[in-house]
């Protein structure tokens, strides 16, 4: 291959990953996902398209939900990103969790963090959303086992408990 | 797949990205929010050997009112746009077609500048400017230009920037008294490619329509002004009558293509459909 022909120069990046500062020496074209995977083991957020499309890669990143395979790991030199091992560890998607293993909303599995990170993102942003809307917002996260209903319906659960958990 | 190897630079300044581009010219890629260029690299489309970060610009950045329009920095995010309470007011074309734009976890990674030098003929933002009569701001290291909306995209991917040139910042002027707007697009999901989109504004005085913009994207391969659409429309009442000679005229405006989903007449009939919703909505 042609890469291996010159040195490929890396590029020293620190990010806060679920808390941690971290400190590497990348390469340009290392995006965030193979970064956290390879680099850090950080295995739950997974590759599949690698061109935005999947959603199985989404990961937060200052707060925001991206494509992990859409921004490359020198482009989070600086940030706090958090993984889906992040938001299971702390305890911030418990109840999410629960909701999918309650009602069959994964089957094998391989989009789960993905929709997950979504759905935790709805949650926080759009308690308000209606079932509608909850699809819409996952509608850049592919499902190839579930047919979404369930999920849907896992989402819309976790919903309508947060929101009556804070009225009561 | 994974991205072919490239340098990386992360200008801290407009001035020190230009010289970068000066120096690279061609061979080098601006990277803005790189929601269209890192697919591209990742399937190995396209192999640049350096990119240029524009993320550090502070001049990119930024939606600020310019007389009783609007300056929006080109490396400012889609997300920011349909959130911008001061976008909704002056341009509220813009904070409608927003969310038309793919899924959240890429608006909140891709930027203005980035989609209109992209050029992608079913893209949101293209057939906005070309609708709000948006003026580009274009710098260089020779400089600084403007450039008409409907001047600068010029085939399919391919626009008015030169290869030294950044997209620094879009222009958009103050709305009409009574101006509405409304944009419509058609994709089998949201958050797919547009089939067929309609960025559609005028102002209603007296009942009746002015100053009719209809701008699709989807048709062809830059945005489309439906001219004679627009003509038809102008000066009338939105009524049935009117609403029929609007769509007949469409016919004589696009000459779409067919995409891989979607015939030409199909497109035609969806592009003909929207208009009819865009008029009713424009009306009301």
């Amino acid at each position: 291959m042609t890469e291996t022909s010159r040195m490929e120069e890396l590029f020293e990046t620190t990010i806060t990953v679920n808390g941690t500062r971290v400190t590497r020496r990348v390469a340009a074209r290392t995006h965030l996902v193979d970064f956290l995977r390879d680099e850090l083991g950080l295995t739950g957020s997974h590759t599949a398209c690698e061109h935005g499309v999947c959603g199985a890669c989404t990961v937060r990143v200052d707060g925001e939900i991206l494509r992990g395979c859409l921004m490359l790991a020198v482009q989070a030199n600086g940030r706090t990103v958090d993984t889906i091992e992040g938001l299971s560890d702390s305890g911030e998607i418990r109840d999410l969790q629960a909701a999918f293993h309650e009602r069959n909303a994964l089957q094998c599995g391989f989009c789960t963090p993905g929709v997950l990170m979504t759905a935790q993102d709805l949650l926080r942003n759009r308690p308000q959303a209606t079932r509608d809307e909850i699809r819409e917002f996952l509608s850049g996260n592919l499902c190839r086992c579930t047919g979404y209903q369930a999920i849907i319906d896992a989402i819309e659960a976790v919903l309508v408990a947060r929101r009556q958990a804070r009225s009561a | 797949m994974k991205a072919p190897s490239f340098d990386y630079a992360r200008p801290a300044s407009l001035a020190e990205a230009l010289q970068l581009l000066a120096r690279h010219g061609e061979r080098a890629k601006l990277l803005a929010g790189g929601q269209s260029l890192i697919p591209s690299l990742n399937m190995r489309l396209a192999a640049p050997e350096m990119l240029i970060d524009l993320g550090a610009l502070k001049e990119l950045q930024g939606i600020a009112p310019q007389g009783d329009g609007l300056r929006i920095g080109a490396g400012t995010r889609h997300r920011e746009i349909e959130h911008s309470a001061l976008v909704a007011q002056r341009a509220a074309l813009l904070a409608q077609a927003a969310p038309h734009i793919a899924h959240v976890a890429i608006r909140n990674r891709g930027t203005l500048g980035g989609s209109l030098a992209m050029a992608d003929p079913a893209a949101e933002w293209p057939a906005c400017c070309v609708a709000l009569q948006a003026t580009l701001v274009i710098a260089s290291a020779r400089g600084e230009r403007r450039v008409g909306a409907g001047q600068f995209f010029k085939a399919l991917y391919s626009t008015d920037l030169a290869t030294d040139e950044i997209l620094v910042a879009v222009e958009f002027p103050a709305p009409a008294p009574k101006a509405r707007s409304t944009f419509l697009e058609l994709a089998r999901r949201r958050g797919d490619y547009a089939m067929v989109g309609l960025a559609a504004l005028a102002s209603r005085g007296a009942g009746k329509l002015a100053g009719v913009r209809l701008a699709f994207l989807g048709v062809a391969a830059v945005p489309v002004l439906a001219r004679r659409a627009m003509a038809a429309a102008e000066g009338r009442q939105p009524d049935a009558n009117t609403i029929a000679a609007v769509q007949s005229a469409i016919g004589e405006d696009l000459q779409p293509g067919a995409d891989l989903y979607t015939s030409a007449a199909a497109k035609l009939h969806l592009a003909r459909v929207l208009t009819g919703r865009a008029l009713a909505e424009l009306a009301r």
